[in-house]
């Protein structure tokens, strides 16, 4: 690599379309991985958009995200770079093997495709509630406020047994936390209050244990109280973020490529596959998921210097012509499977068995109550979610 | 083929269990993976499937 050659500032995030990574990030893709520099002081890192350069990358334990993240790709500073600022403890996805191990494996027992699968008819009861509620706001109502939100966070309530009722404590400040265009005092601020309400939950539940995840970290003599608070606040944000996004900009995608959405409907055995290539098409998580060389390492030919930032570019990586064909298709038949969209390595996704479920619950039981479902306003008045940290769409009025 | 997984780096994120139930299952208490069914025929596409999907790489194949 030439010393004289003029590195890209950053990571491009400006959208010309609503459905495809930033025009600018696609051109990236001729090298699979490249030094960047990084916001704010201008300092070298790389950025990945490659598709097995991504999986190198978050399957090398030499990068790490058990430190603090000081820079960013992005001009508004990462979501990393707010959290890592005070990690709550518990906190696992800031957490390095083998502290990482020994938190994560107190949750995995939970998220087991068996235990998902059990929990189906629960998630259809909460599902089939919800599309009572949207069809009850009348044609108009916004598919995210009665629908999309409320699914996987009534779900994710119930398991950690947070109450949801109190969502008002949760809901706002979990959005707040991954909204870029806030500051980093802000999205603290956010954080803090969530984890304030999940200390106080924890006694609480050891006092009054139920059937639920609080109640067993509230009982694990090996956490105490604030990693158990902690170790909820992940699941709390991460399940309501995620899935909620999915389930919304989902919809409106399938709305806006009715020949796709007409396969699906004919065809139902289609959605398991269909899932997972809206996972890969959509790639939610769009703020790239950064990590940290402990050591030098060379990726590719590339020498990366200890202490230097890497970025993944999952969205990008999930368009790689050199993995998928036709990649900035939708193709609801396609084997869409080894997608990013839940991440790669030891930090992959813990709730994306949980994630499926609610996704093919969701869409099919939508699509089948709703044959006419349709968007109320032109979908370009639809306010995409660009500054957040997890993609989608603010609103959806619908009609049917 | 036989079918070989490192327990103690698996991540539990039940890939292999999605994709080849016939071979692989998790473990109740912490969903780490269990190897159900160690033979394979030869290039079996699930169980292969299973093994690329691996986010940890814990998944061998002889």
């Amino acid at each position: 690599m030439s010393d004289a050659e003029v590195l890209p500032y950053g990571m491009p995030y400006e959208r010309q379309t609503r459905y495809d990574p930033p025009a600018a990030l696609l051109e990236l893709q001729d090298r699979p991985i490249r030094p960047i520099r990084y916001y704010p002081d201008g300092v070298e890192g790389w950025l990945v958009t490659g598709h097995a350069a991504g999986r190198k990358v978050l399957a090398d334990p030499r990068f790490v995200t058990g430190e603090r993240f000081t820079r960013s790709p992005t001009e508004l500073p990462h979501v990393f770079v707010s959290i890592t600022d005070q990690v709550p403890p518990g906190f696992f996805l800031f957490f390095d093997p083998p502290e990482h191990t020994r938190l994560r494996r107190k949750v995995t027992g939970v998220f087991t495709v068996k235990r998902m699968k059990e929990l189906e008819p629960r998630v259809a009861d909460i599902v089939d509630e919800r599309i009572a509620a949207l069809r009850a706001a009348g044609p108009g109502a916004d598919l995210v406020r009665e629908f999309a939100l409320p699914v996987p966070s009534l779900v994710i309530c119930e398991m950690l047994g947070v109450p949801y009722a109190d969502r008002a404590a949760f809901q706002g400040n979990s959005a707040n936390m991954l909204d870029l265009s806030l500051s980093v005092e802000d999205r603290n601020k956010a954080m803090a209050e969530i984890f304030g309400y999940l200390i106080d939950l924890v006694p609480a539940k050891r006092a009054n244990p139920g059937d639920d995840m609080v109640s067993a970290f509230a009982a694990d003599p090996d956490l105490h109280d604030v990693e158990a608070a902690g170790m909820a606040l992940i699941l709390l944000v991460a399940g309501h973020e995620t899935t909620a996004n999915m389930l919304a900009l989902g919809t409106m995608t399938l709305l806006e490529h009715p020949a796709q959405l007409e396969r699906l409907r004919a065809e139902p055995g289609l959605m398991p596959g269909a899932v997972e290539e809206l996972l890969r098409y959509l790639t939610v998580a769009h703020n790239g998921v950064m990590r940290i060389a402990k050591e030098d390492a060379e990726i590719d030919g590339h020498r990366i210097t200890a202490g230097q930032h890497v970025t993944v570019a999952l969205h990008a990586a999930n368009r790689d012509p050199g993995r998928y064909e036709r990649p900035d298709a939708l193709d609801l038949g396609r084997d869409a499977q080894g997608h990013m969209a839940f991440g790669h390595g030891v930090h992959q996704c813990v709730g994306q068995q949980l994630a499926r479920v609610e996704m093919r619950i969701g869409f099919a039981k939508l699509l089948e109550a709703f044959p006419g479902l349709r968007l109320a306003v032109p979908s370009d008045q639809i306010p995409m979610r660009s500054d957040m940290a997890v993609y989608g769409v603010h609103t959806l009025p619908v009609e049917w | 083929m036989r079918i070989e997984a490192d327990r103690q780096a698996c991540t539990s994120s039940g890939m292999c269990a999605l994709t080849a139930p016939d071979w692989f299952d998790q473990d109740e208490a912490d969903g780490r993976v269990l190897v159900t069914e160690p033979e394979a025929p030869d290039g079996e596409p699930a169980v292969t499937a299973a093994a690329e999907l691996c986010p940890a790489g814990v998944i061998a194949l002889r």
